[in-house]
This record gives structure tokens, sequence and C-alpha cells, in this order.
């Protein structure tokens, strides 16, 4: 098997399991009121988690790039109440024209 | 659709209003899928190789990661442990979506295979609860979209430009601050966005990738706070 393949079953394998750990041993039921205030904010945590690595990590090194300016269009787009849709629009059109400047 | 939390009568609580809310991200998610099969062919892998990869581990940045390992040389090992860190934010992030999902084993861990970031951050309506047919509709339009267009990048995308010259890499934290932003009214998720922000950024520098994301689950202590 080429190394190709071998990493497709392990990382396949893998993900599958920690993808399923949660809702296999705790599907269906909801979780005790302590658990759940403290689950609630991890939804919360992670996108902030989300948002910075996806703006400013490039591998493992912290850069500012044209990311920056898309997602500085974005929160404009926000606090005048754009949707979603605009928002997603707004921020890779700005990124666009400033890679296209630049 | 509307940034403001869904009601539960609202129309778009569906699987139809999952598919349609993630369907502006289905071009960045193409435009991704087809750079990730060219990507993997240039990394030595089999189209088909690159397709199932996709179908199985159904996780962008994990994929990119090991295919960009082994075409520089690197190891195998290198490239899973990558991939691993990568995706061991989905453990956290299948605790959340865990009361939702009911049904027997194989039930449970078919739709825990759907969740992938988009999916879940479209299924969120805030306080911490989910919608099970928008996370479905959602991750069924997202699964769709990643394995075909690996399966075109892999058989002969090359001819395709780099996504990011059309700013397609602004659109993911685009949509995750827009999911983010309608949660931003009580203290505690202020304080919770915050700190995973914090952690989050502290850690790119000096953690491998993957790692700055699942620490930032740390910040959900905030709620033991009384």
């Amino acid at each position: 098997m080429t190394a190709a393949w071998v990493v497709v079953v392990i990382v396949g394998l893998a993900t599958m399991a920690i993808k399923a750990i949660g809702p296999v041993f705790l599907g269906g039921r909801p979780l005790p009121g302590r658990v759940q205030a403290v689950v609630g904010l991890l939804a919360p945590a992670l996108l902030a988690a989300l948002v910075v690595t996806s703006v400013l990590a490039a591998g493992r090194d912290l850069v500012l790039d044209e990311r920056l300016i898309g997602i500085a269009a974005a929160v404009v787009a926000l606090l005048l109440r754009a949707p979603i849709l605009v928002v997603v629009v707004v921020a890779a059109a700005a990124t666009a024209v400033a890679r296209a400047v630049v | 659709m509307s940034s403001r939390p869904l009601e539960p009568k609202d129309p778009g609580l569906s699987f139809g209003g999952g598919a349609r809310a993630v369907l502006p991200l289905t071009i960045a998610v193409a435009g991704f899928g087809i750079s990730y099969g060219v990507l993997a062919r240039s990394a030595g892998f089999p189209p088909l190789a690159a397709v199932v990869m996709s179908a199985t581990t159904f996780a962008g940045s994990a994929q990119f990661a090991s295919a960009s390992i082994l075409e520089g040389g690197g190891a195998v090992a290198s490239a899973v442990t990558a991939a691993v860190l990568l995706n061991a934010r989905y453990g956290p992030i299948g605790v959340t979506v865990a009361p939702v999902i009911e049904g027997g084993f194989w039930r449970r861990f078919l739709i825990a295979q759907l969740v992938v970031d988009e999916s879940w951050a479209i299924a969120h309506r805030g306080d911490g609860r989910f919608d099970l047919r928008r996370l479905i509709g959602a991750g069924l339009v997202l699964y769709a979209a990643w394995t075909s267009s690996t399966a075109v990048g892999a058989l002969g995308g090359e001819f395709l430009g780099d996504p990011n010259v059309l700013g397609l890499d602004a659109a993911f934290p685009a949509l995750f601050l827009a999911l983010l932003w309608p949660q931003l009214r009580n203290a505690r998720a202020i304080a919770a966005a915050l700190l995973g922000a914090g952690i989050a950024s502290t850690l790119i520098p000096v953690a491998p990738p993957g790692v700055p994301i699942v620490a930032a689950s740390v910040a959900c202590l905030v709620g033991l706070r009384r």
C-alpha cells in the first residue's frame, strides 16, 4: 500500500471515531444542567478560536495579511445588520480586491 | 436568512433551511475541494484515494495538512499526527451536538459524520442548543460539494487557479464570525469568546496547527462561575 493510502485509511478511521465519540456515547440525552452551562459556552469559545485561526494562522506562524481586510469588512457588514450571505460575500470580495491591489 | 437566533417555529429550522443556509459557503468549499484534489495528486495520491479521503475524513484542514506534508517529503507518521491534531476539535464539538442526535448506534454514528465546522455552526441556535435537521441538511450539501469537487480536482483541475485569488479563504472566518455575532449578548458568552480567541492566538506560534482550537475549548469553563 502506498503512503497516500496508509494516510487515507488511518486518518479516515481516526476522524470518524473522533466525530462519533460524543454522539454515540452521549447521544439523545439532555446534559445535566451544570454540564449544559459549560457545554453551551463551547460554541462561542470554539467559534471565536476558528475565527482567529482562520484569519491569523499560516501553519505555525501568526501572519497579518489580506484576510484581515476581509474580516474587517465582515465586521462592518455585521454592524450594518447584513444577512450572513452578504457578510460572507463581502469578506471574500474585500480580500480578493486587497490581493489584487497589493 | 437572518442573523438573529432562530425561533422554534422558524421555517429555517428544517433540512431545507440548513441546506439553503450553507449554500453560499458551498462555492468556497467547492473551490477548496478542487484545490485539495490537485494538491493530493501532486502529493502522490491516486485520484480514488483523494476522493475516498474526502468521503471518509470529510475535514478540509486535516486533509490539506496531511497532503502537504506528504508532498513536501514528510513521513506518514507526521501526516497522520497533524491530521489527527487538527480534527481533535471534533471531540468537544461532538459533545455539543450529542443531545439532539437520537436513535440507534449506526444512526448516531452516521449523523456524527456530517458534523463539520460549517454545518455545526449553522445548526447552532444560540445558548448552546442545536437543530438536528439544519445540521443534516447543511452537512449533506457540504458532503456532496466536498467529495464531488475533490473528484474534479483530482481528475484534472490543474487549469483552475488558486481559490485564494478570489478571497475564498476569507469566507470561512466571515461565516464563523457571523454565526458568533448574535450569541455575544450575555457576559458569559462574550467572556468565553474572548478567552477562546485569546488562547487560540497565543498558541498559534507555539503549538502544532489544530491544538490552539482544541485548547480554546477550555474557555467554556467560565460557565462554572455562578
